[in-house]
């Protein structure tokens, strides 16, 4: 038999209705999967194998009744930010320990709702501030990617690192992620899989531990774009319980899959070609244009001139939110306590033994600048540059564009470690230099692979679409994964 | 602007975390290159421009006035570190 772990949703989807194996075997196998290569790429931080075979032989019921939902018996990993009931929630952070909440969140329950099967919980960033996975409390992801003739580990990206890693190392069939800066679509630019933000509101964000809630949406990381349509399309919802989810109904995103971009108008901005970066990146971004050309889309310049304000203007708005939504960690309702002289000092000593280094830093940024006398200065004026930015976007909007190429990240995946990094916060901040202005906007975007660097290493394309556009999004991202090819690692794990 | 030491143990407090003296020093280095970085904001003429307030150009929603939920202590304090009878435990603040 062919190695189950190696099908697509979509594909299992269908030999699972042909009862051509059942969920059983196919759960079987990723467990198998998972407990051969965890202990290399530390994707999952929990694996939940008995409730994977329950669900999965609930969802074998169902099947062999004929009434299985739109993932049913479809193994899946969720990423530790998520509420699941009575399962392992702690956002990768000490500060969380032995959470159990006792709800689910909206998305999972949407996923289990249409059939979907639980593997486990993946590894991230810290509360998902990071963009390589290395702020996880419980370690680095490892990338399934290494550049040719080299054992160097590389790192997965982030925050979604263990989402991106597991679904590149075909240790589930597909992953829910979360994007507040670039978080789903760096690391599936990093390891050759396709990873959709989409526009904030669509997915519900109850139930989902916040980190910045003005940023935070939830998607999915897959192997295609087919799948990522496919695991859009449950995990979106309207939702009661969000008041920021929007009253639009979701719509069946697959059947934009194969349907032609003729005529559409694409907007290259001039503002995303950045000093410094790397030829073979620019290279990419051409071929990408190229392709589309060649499918019969017009190619049209736009500016989008504040964009080189969107970082910094992040780095004032996200931490803000997070040292807003971060305060409720205090040692008393859940998670980790460590005792103090008094009730202060308990929350002191907590905090400073529950949180790591680059939560500390963000939570600090946050506070000084709502502290009073600074929140004028910073946190307004960066909320005002927002709308600048915002505004950058309807306009090409406004003037006939129906999507925004550009590349998805700076550069390939960067060595575990990597000295430079570590030196400077901001470089690693610039990780999400392309990526961060969708969130600022609340627009959606999606990553798809579309070749490999000189090293042999993935590399990813952007594309930015309208508020709720995302079917325009996976009808082009089709086209340039038609024409890029799909990008597979070499097993070494 | 840039912080010094005493800020950061200033807002280090208002943060509710612990720091050593090493840490701090540390901390006023990142939180400065990072101030640094977040500078160029300054040069965008933003007058006239309302803040974003809402991502999202909508009405908020309202749930319905009433009681759909609750009867769930139990569920509540079941994280709790410490918790005696549905009651969050903490150390005594009143002397």
């Amino acid at each position: 038999m062919t190695d189950l772990t190696r099908l697509t949703i979509a594909e299992a989807r269908t030999k699972l209705r042909a009862k051509e194996f059942t969920s059983a075997e196919l759960t079987d196998a990723y467990l198998s999967a998972i407990d051969a290569a965890n202990g290399e790429l530390n994707a999952y931080v929990k694996v939940t194998p008995d409730k994977a075979r329950e669900m999965a032989q609930a969802s074998d019921a169902k099947l062999a009744s004929g009434n299985g939902g739109d993932l049913e018996g479809i193994p899946l990993g969720i990423k530790d930010l998520f509420g699941t009931e009575g399962v392992h929630t702690q956002a990768a952070s000490h500060i969380l320990d032995g959470f159990e909440p006792r709800y689910e969140s909206t998305v999972t329950a949407n996923l289990w709702a249409d059939g979907a099967v639980m593997l486990g919980k993946l590894n991230m960033d810290e509360f998902a501030m990071g963009s390589s996975n290395e702020t996880s409390h419980y370690g680095p992801v490892k990338n399934p990617w290494r550049a040719e003739g080299s054992n160097l580990d590389l790192v997965p990206g982030g925050s979604s690192g263990g989402s991106a890693s597991a679904v590149a190392a075909w240790l589930c069939a597909g992953a829910t992620a979360t994007d507040t800066g670039g978080s789903i679509r760096q690391p599936a630019a990093f390891t050759g899989t396709v990873g959709i933000k989409p526009t904030y509101g669509r997915c519900s964000r109850w139930g989902v531990v916040a980190f910045a809630s003005s940023l935070d949406q939830a998607g999915p990381i897959t192997r295609d774009v087919r799948d990522a349509a496919i695991m859009l399309k449950s995990m979106a919802s309207v939702d009661a319980k969000d008041t920021t989810s929007v009253d639009i109904p979701v719509p069946d995103y697959e059947a934009a899959i194969g349907q032609s971009v003729k005529g559409m108008r694409i907007g290259i901005p001039k503002e995303y070609r950045v000093d410094g970066m790397p030829e073979e990146i620019e290279a990419l971004w051409q071929k990408g244009i190229a392709w589309l050309k060649d499918a019969g889309a017009e190619i049209v310049d736009i500016s989008l001139p504040h964009t080189k304000y969107a970082l910094p203007a992040y780095y004032i708005v996200a931490p803000a939110e997070a040292s807003s939504n971060l305060a409720r960690y205090d040692g008393v309702r859940y998670g980790l306590r460590v005792p103090g002289k008094d009730i202060a000092d308990m929350y002191e000593q907590t905090r400073a033994a529950g949180f790591g280094r680059e939560v500390k830093r963000r939570i600090m940024i946050g506070t000084y600048v709502l502290s009073a006398g600074y929140y004028d200065a910073y946190y307004l004026q960066a909320q005002k540059v927002r709308t600048l930015i915002r505004q950058d976007f309807e306009k090409v909007f406004a003037a006939g564009i129906d999507t925004i190429l550009t590349p998805a990240t700076p550069s390939a995946a960067f060595g575990i470690a990597d000295q430079d990094m570590a030196a400077d916060p901001v470089k690693m901040y610039l990780n999400d230099i392309f990526t961060v202005t969708v969130n600022m906007a609340g627009l959606p975007g999606i990553a798809v692979p579309a070749g490999l660097d000189a090293k042999g290493l993935p590399l990813g394309l952007q594309l930015i679409g309208r508020p709720f556009d995302e079917e325009t999004l996976f009808r082009t991202a089709h086209v340039i994964e038609q024409a890029a090819g799909r990008f597979e690692p070499a097993k070494w794990w | 602007m840039s912080v010094d030491l005493a800020t950061v143990r200033r807002v280090a407090h208002l943060a509710r975390i612990a720091v050593t003296d090493q840490e701090a020093e540390r901390m006023t280095g990142e939180l400065n290159a990072i101030l640094g970085f977040v500078e160029q904001l300054g040069e965008v003429d933003v007058s006239g421009v309302e803040p974003m307030t809402s991502v999202t150009p909508m009405e908020m929603k309202k749930r319905t006035d009433a009681v759909t939920d609750g009867d769930k202590a139990e569920a509540i304090v079941a994280n709790a570190p410490a918790s005696d009878e549905n009651f969050f435990l903490v150390p005594k603040v009143i002397e």
